[in-house]
C-alpha cells in the first residue's frame, strides 16, 4: 500500500495497546446505517507506472504554448522564467511545510514573506503589503472591502475597462455586504473622465482603476487620481500589473490609496489559469484594516532579529466573524516563486523584461495594421504589451484560422475584435510568422 | 538571523541574462514620458549563485513533513508523494493558457471531468465544482449557493446560519462575508452539537448550518441524521466543512447522511503539498436541488469532447476566481485518488483513525484528555495538569516539542478545551514515528515536572528562540528600508 507504512503486524500491535480486536471498534459512534454498504465506485488503483502512462494520455491531448506561438494574455502572460525558480519552490523545506504559526521552526518561510512583500511595495511605492490573496479578481474584490471598512461607503466604481471575469468575483465577493457597484464607462478604450467627474459624490467609496487595463490601454492614472481624491473619503484602488512598474509610473506617483494586481507573470507557470496569486499592498495608516497574512521584523528572546506573523487579531482565527477577510491558506509557494524571480531579475532585467515586452508588442502592432482590414481599435490610446485590433473578419473565425497554422492568435473581445498580448519572449521572427498568417488568413 | 537578500545586493550583478532586444525605438517613443516611473524600483542585484544560497540557507531553517512528523491538528500534514510533483509539471500542464481554444485543452478538461466526478463518488455529492482555490474560499462559495437556494424560493426572511462553538474561525468569518448573521451554539458535554439547543435555536429564519464532521475535537457527530431533519423540518440547508474529511473517505458519503454541501480541502485529504500556506484547493460538491447554484464554468461532456459549460449562468454564484480554479494543485489530487482507489481511500481513512487512536492510547496517562472515547483521525490532548502543576502552558510545550525535531500539534484550538493540543498524526507516519513523538511527548510531561524553567526557555535549540511576537505588533515592521 503506497504512503502507509503500517503493516498487520504493525496494527496488531497498536490495537493491543488501544485495547480493541479490531478496526470497527474505533467507529462505533458511525451508526451502521450511515456507512457505506459496497464500498466507493471507482476506478482500480493504479501504480506508479500506470498513473504515469495515463497522465501520458492526457498531456497528449492538449497543445501547449511551447508548441505553437502563442499571444494570449489577458490577465495571465507566458513570460520567460527562470530554471532558478522552480529549483527553490520545489524544495521540500518550502514545499511541503505548513503555514509559519510555529515561527522557531518556520524562519525561512517568514523571511521570504518580508522579502516579498519589501518586493511588492518597492514596485508599488506602497508601506505595507500582505503576504497574498487568491488571485488579481479576489484582490480587488477585498480592496473594495477594506475601502468600506475605512470610509464606510457602500459605493465603488468599478470602470468598463476592467478585466471582465474580476469582475464578475467582485460582485460574487461584494454583494453580500451589500455594496452597490456602479460601471463607469469608457471612451476610446480607456476611463471617461468626464462620466468618471459625473459620477464621483460623497457617497462613492471606492473607484478601481486597472492599469494596463483589460484592453492593455495606460489609463491616465493621475487625472483619474485626481478627480477621485476631490472626494475626501474616496480611496483610489489601482489594479497593475507588476512587470509594468518596472517602467511604468508606481501607484504611489498617483497617489493611489490600495494597489492590488495579478502576480503570476512573476515567475509562476500559467498552469491553465491556476494557482494564481494576488499582491496587495497599502499604506501603513490601513494596516489594521488590511486581509491576510502579514510578516513582520522582530526579536527572539536572545535579542537576535527574527520574523513572525503579525496583526493576526484581524484574521478568521481571533477575530472569526468579525475578522476583515475569511482567507487562511493563500498562494504561499507561488509568492515564492514571484520573489525568487525578482531577486534573480534584479532592477535591470525587470526593465528588459517590460521594455522588450512592450518593444515587441508595439513591432508586431505596426506590422499588423498594414495588413488591408486591420486597424488599431484605440488608434489613440498608448499600450503595454497588449493592444487589440479590428479584423475584418469576426476574431472567432482568425481564431480558428490561426490555429491551423500552429497560433494561437489572441482573445475574442468583441466580434471583431482580437486582443493580442506579447511579451519578451517572442522573437521577430515568431511576430513576422504572425503577421504573414494573418496577411493569409483575413484575405481569405 | 541571515540578512535580507536586499543585503546581498551589490550593483551591476545580474542573475539573469536576457536575449538582445530586436528593437531600439526610445520608449518614450512609445509611451509618453509622463506615464515612466520617476525612479527605477530599487530590486536586489545578485548573481544566481547569490540567489542560490539566500534562499537555501532559508529553507534550512523551515520544518516540513519529509524532515519530521508534523501532527497539526485539522490541518492533515501528511506525506505528499512526488509522483504528482514530477507528472504536474509537464509542459503540457504547466504551460497550458486558460484561453487557448477548448480542442486544445481536451487532456486536461478531461482529466477535471474525472476528478469532478470522482470528488462526487467520494462525498456522495450529486455533483462537484473545482472552481474554489482553497478552504475557506469552498465555505464562501457554499454560503453563497445556500443564499443563492434561499433567494430563488423566496426565503427573504432567512437571516442566520448557525455554527458550533468548536469551528474554525473561517466558518463565521466565510458567513459574515456572504452577509449572514452568526449564531454560535454550545457543544454538549459529550463534545458534539446540542441537539435540544439547536431546536430551541432553529426557526424561519435559519439558513443553514455549518458543521465539521468529525467535528474538530476528533469526534464524529453522530445525530447528523436528526440535525438534519431538524434544519430540513424549516428548509434549511447543512453544510459540512471537509476539513476532516480524511476520517471519512470509503466510510461515509456526506451527501448520503443529511449533508447538502461540503468543500473539501484537497491540500489537506488529497495530499496536495501545503506550499508554507498555499496554494491549496477547495472543491465544493452539492446535492441535486443546488446544483444550478455552482459556480460557473463546469466541466461537461459532450460528444465533440469536453467543454467549460456556463449553461447555468443565470442561476449560478457566479464566479470565485478568475479561471477555472487551482489546476495544478487538481492534476496532483487527480494522481492521487487514482493511484488509491477505492479500497486505497477506505485504507487511508482507517489508517489516520488507527494512528490517532494508537497516540491517544499511549498519551491519555500523561496528559488531560477530555473527552476520552475513541477519536476519529484526530484527538484534542490538554496542557491544564500541568498548568496547574507546573505552571507549564500548552505553549511551553508546543515549543520544547520543536526542540525534539517535532512541529508542535495545532494549540489553542479548539477554543472550548483550555490549553488545548490538537493532535493529528496521519495515515502516513509508521509506527515507529508514532512511538518516537509518543515518547517525546512523554519526556516533556516528565521535563514539566522536573525542570519546568526548562519549558519556559524552549526552544533551545531551533534557528531563532522563542520568537517576540507582540513585538512585531507593537513595532510594526513590514518591509525592509532599501538604504542607497
Amino acid at each position: 500500500m503506497p504512503y502507509i507504512s503500517n503493516t498487520d503486524r504493525d496494527r496488531r500491535e497498536m490495537f493491543a495497546k488501544i485495547g480493541i480486536e479490531n478496526f470497527d471498534e474505533l467507529i462505533q459512534t458511525i451508526p451502521k446505517k450511515l456507512r457505506i454498504k459496497d464500498g466507493l465506485k471507482m476506478d482500480k488503483a493504479l501504480s506508479e507506472l500506470e498513473i504515469t502512462e495515463k497522465i501520458k494520455g492526457k498531456t497528449c491531448q492538449n497543445l501547449c504554448v511551447q508548441n505553437v506561438n502563442s499571444f494570449l494574455g489577458a490577465g495571465v502572460y507566458d513570460h520567460f522564467i527562470p530554471a532558478a525558480v522552480d529549483y527553490i519552490i520545489s524544495r521540500p523545506e518550502f514545499f511541503t511545510a505548513y503555514t509559519p504559526y510555529q515561527a522557531e521552526v518556520s524562519q525561512g518561510t517568514l523571511q521570504f514573506i518580508y522579502e516579498y512583500q519589501s518586493m511588492i511595495c518597492e514596485l508599488t511605492g506602497m508601506e505595507i503589503a500582505n503576504a497574498s490573496m487568491y488571485d488579481g479578481a479576489s484582490a480587488v474584490a477585498e480592496a473594495i472591502l477594506m475601502a468600506v471598512r475605512k470610509n464606510h461607503l457602500l459605493k465603488a466604481l468599478i470602470p468598463e475597462s476592467l478585466h471582465p471575469e474580476y469582475y464578475r468575483v467582485i460582485k460574487a465577493y461584494t454583494e453580500g455586504i451589500g455594496v452597490e457597484l456602479v460601471r463607469v464607462p469608457c471612451s476610446n478604450g480607456l476611463i471617461d473622465l468626464d462620466k468618471l467627474a459625473e459620477m464621483l459624490d460623497e457617497t462613492v467609496g471606492s473607484v478601481v482603476l486597472q492599469s494596463p487595463n483589460y484592453f492593455g490601454n495606460i489609463e491616465d492614472a493621475h487625472k483619474v487620481s485626481e478627480l477621485v481624491h476631490k472626494e475626501a473619503k474616496c480611496l483610489l484602488i489601482a489594479c497593475v500589473d507588476p512587470i509594468s512598474l518596472a517602467i511604468l509610473n508606481a501607484p504611489s506617483e498617483y497617489e493611489a490609496d490600495i494597489v492590488v494586481g495579478e502576480g503570476q507573470a512573476l515567475g509562476n507557470s500559467m498552469y491553465m489559469g491556476g494557482p494564481l496569486f494576488g499582491f496587495f499592498a497599502t499604506k501603513l495608516n490601513m494596516s489594521r484594516l488590511m486581509p491576510g497574512r502579514i510578516v513582520g521584523g522582530t526579536i527572539d528572546k536572545t535579542g537576535a532579529r527574527a520574523y513572525a506573523l503579525t496583526l493576526q487579531t484581524r484574521e478568521q482565527h481571533i477575530r472569526r466573524g468579525k475578522a476583515t477577510s475569511n482567507i487562511c491558506s493563500n498562494q504561499s509557494l507561488c509568492t515564492l516563486a514571484a520573489t525568487v524571480y525578482m531577486s534573480l531579475m534584479g532592477r535591470q532585467g525587470l526593465r528588459e523584461v517590460a521594455i522588450m515586452s512592450t518593444q515587441n508588442a508595439h513591432y508586431l502592432a505596426r506590422e499588423l495594421t498594414k495588413i488591408k482590414g486591420i486597424e488599431m481599435r484605440y488608434p489613440d490610446a498608448y499600450f503595454f504589451k497588449e493592444f487589440v485590433i479590428k479584423t475584418p473578419l469576426p476574431a472567432q473565425k482568425i481564431i480558428e484560422m490561426m490555429l491551423s497554422h500552429g497560433i494561437y492568435a489572441g482573445v475574442a473581445v468583441a466580434e471583431n475584435e482580437l486582443m493580442i498580448a506579447v511579451t519578451e519572449k517572442k522573437t521577430k521572427a515568431a511576430m513576422d510568422e504572425y503577421v504573414s498568417a494573418m496577411q493569409e488568413v483575413s484575405n481569405a | 538571523m541571515p540578512k535580507t537578500i536586499f543585503e546581498h545586493s551589490s550593483p551591476g550583478r545580474r542573475g539573469v541574462r536576457l536575449p538582445a532586444c530586436e528593437f531600439d525605438t526610445p520608449l518614450e517613443d512609445l509611451i509618453p514620458k509622463k506615464y515612466h516611473r520617476k525612479s527605477i524600483a530599487r530590486l536586489p542585484e545578485l548573481s544566481e549563485l547569490d540567489v542560490m544560497r539566500h534562499y537555501i540557507k532559508l529553507s534550512h531553517m523551515n520544518h516540513f513533513i519529509e524532515k519530521g512528523l508534523y501532527p497539526l491538528g485539522s490541518c492533515t500534514m501528511k506525506y505528499n508523494p512526488k509522483i504528482n510533483e514530477q507528472l504536474v509539471r509537464h509542459s503540457c500542464f504547466a504551460d497550458l493558457h486558460p484561453y487557448q481554444p477548448e480542442s486544445t485543452l481536451q487532456g486536461a478538461l478531461e482529466l477535471l471531468y474525472e476528478l469532478q466526478n470522482d470528488l462526487a463518488e467520494i462525498s456522495g455529492m450529486a455533483k462537484v465544482s473545482l472552481q474554489p482555490v482553497a478552504g475557506a474560499q469552498g465555505e464562501f462559495t457554499g454560503i453563497k449557493i445556500i443564499d443563492a437556494y434561499h433567494k430563488a424560493k423566496g426565503n427573504t426572511h432567512k437571516t442566520k446560519i448557525i455554527i458550533p462553538d468548536s469551528a474554525h474561525g473561517t466558518n463565521p468569518a466565510s458567513c459574515s462575508l456572504v452577509g449572514y448573521d452568526v449564531v454560535e451554539i454550545k457543544s454538549n458535554s459529550e463534545g458534539r452539537c446540542d441537539i435540544d439547543r439547536l431546536r430551541e435555536l432553529v426557526d424561519e429564519n435559519t439558513a443553514g448550518f455549518m458543521l465539521t464532521n468529525p467535528n474538530t475535537l476528533g469526534l464524529f457527530e453522530s445525530q447528523i441524521e436528526e440535525i438534519a431533519e431538524i434544519m430540513h423540518s424549516v428548509d434549511a440547508l447543512i453544510y459540512m466543512d471537509g476539513a476532516n474529511l480524511n476520517a471519512l473517505l470509503g466510510i461515509v458519503q456526506p451527501g448520503k447522511i443529511g449533508f447538502d454541501i461540503i468543500h473539501f480541502n484537497l491540500h489537506k485529504t488529497f495530499a496536495t503539498p501545503h506550499g508554507g500556506g498555499g496554494p491549496g484547493a477547495g472543491p465544493v460538491g452539492v446535492v441535486e436541488k443546488l446544483v444550478p447554484y455552482l459556480p460557473v464554468p463546469l466541466i461537461e461532456k459532450s460528444d465533440n469532447g469536453y467543454h467549460l459549460d456556463y449553461s447555468h449562468e443565470t442561476t449560478s454564484i457566479g464566479k470565485v476566481h478568475t479561471f477555472y480554479g487551482n489546476f495544478a494543485v487538481l492534476v496532483r489530487a487527480y494522481i492521487y485518488i487514482k493511484m488509491l482507489g477505492a479500497e486505497g481511500l477506505r485504507r487511508i481513512s482507517e489508517n489516520a483513525i488507527i494512528n490517532a487512536n494508537y497516540l491517544m492510547a499511549i498519551l491519555k496517562d500523561y496528559y488531560h484528555i477530555q473527552h476520552q472515547e475513541y477519536c476519529m483521525h484526530e484527538f484534542v490532548a490538554d496542557g491544564t495538569k500541568q498548568k496547574k502543576e507546573n505552571n507549564v502552558s500548552t505553549m511551553d510545550i508546543a515549543k520544547r516539542l520543536l526542540d525534539k525535531g517535532f512541529h508542535a500539534p495545532t494549540v489553542y484550538f479548539p477554543l472550548i478545551i483550555p490549553e488545548a493540543m490538537m493532535i493529528e498524526p496521519t495515515e502516513t507516519e509508521s509506527l515507529e514515528s508514532l512511538n518516537a513523538f509518543a515518547q517525546a511527548m512523554i519526556e516533556i510531561a516528565q521535563e514539566c515536572a522536573q525542570n519546568p524553567e526548562l519549558l519556559h526557555e524552549a526552544p533551545l535549540s531551533t534557528p531563532v528562540r522563542r520568537v517576540d511576537d507582540a513585538r512585531a505588533v507593537k513595532e510594526l515592521d513590514p518591509i525592509f528600508k532599501i538604504q542607497e
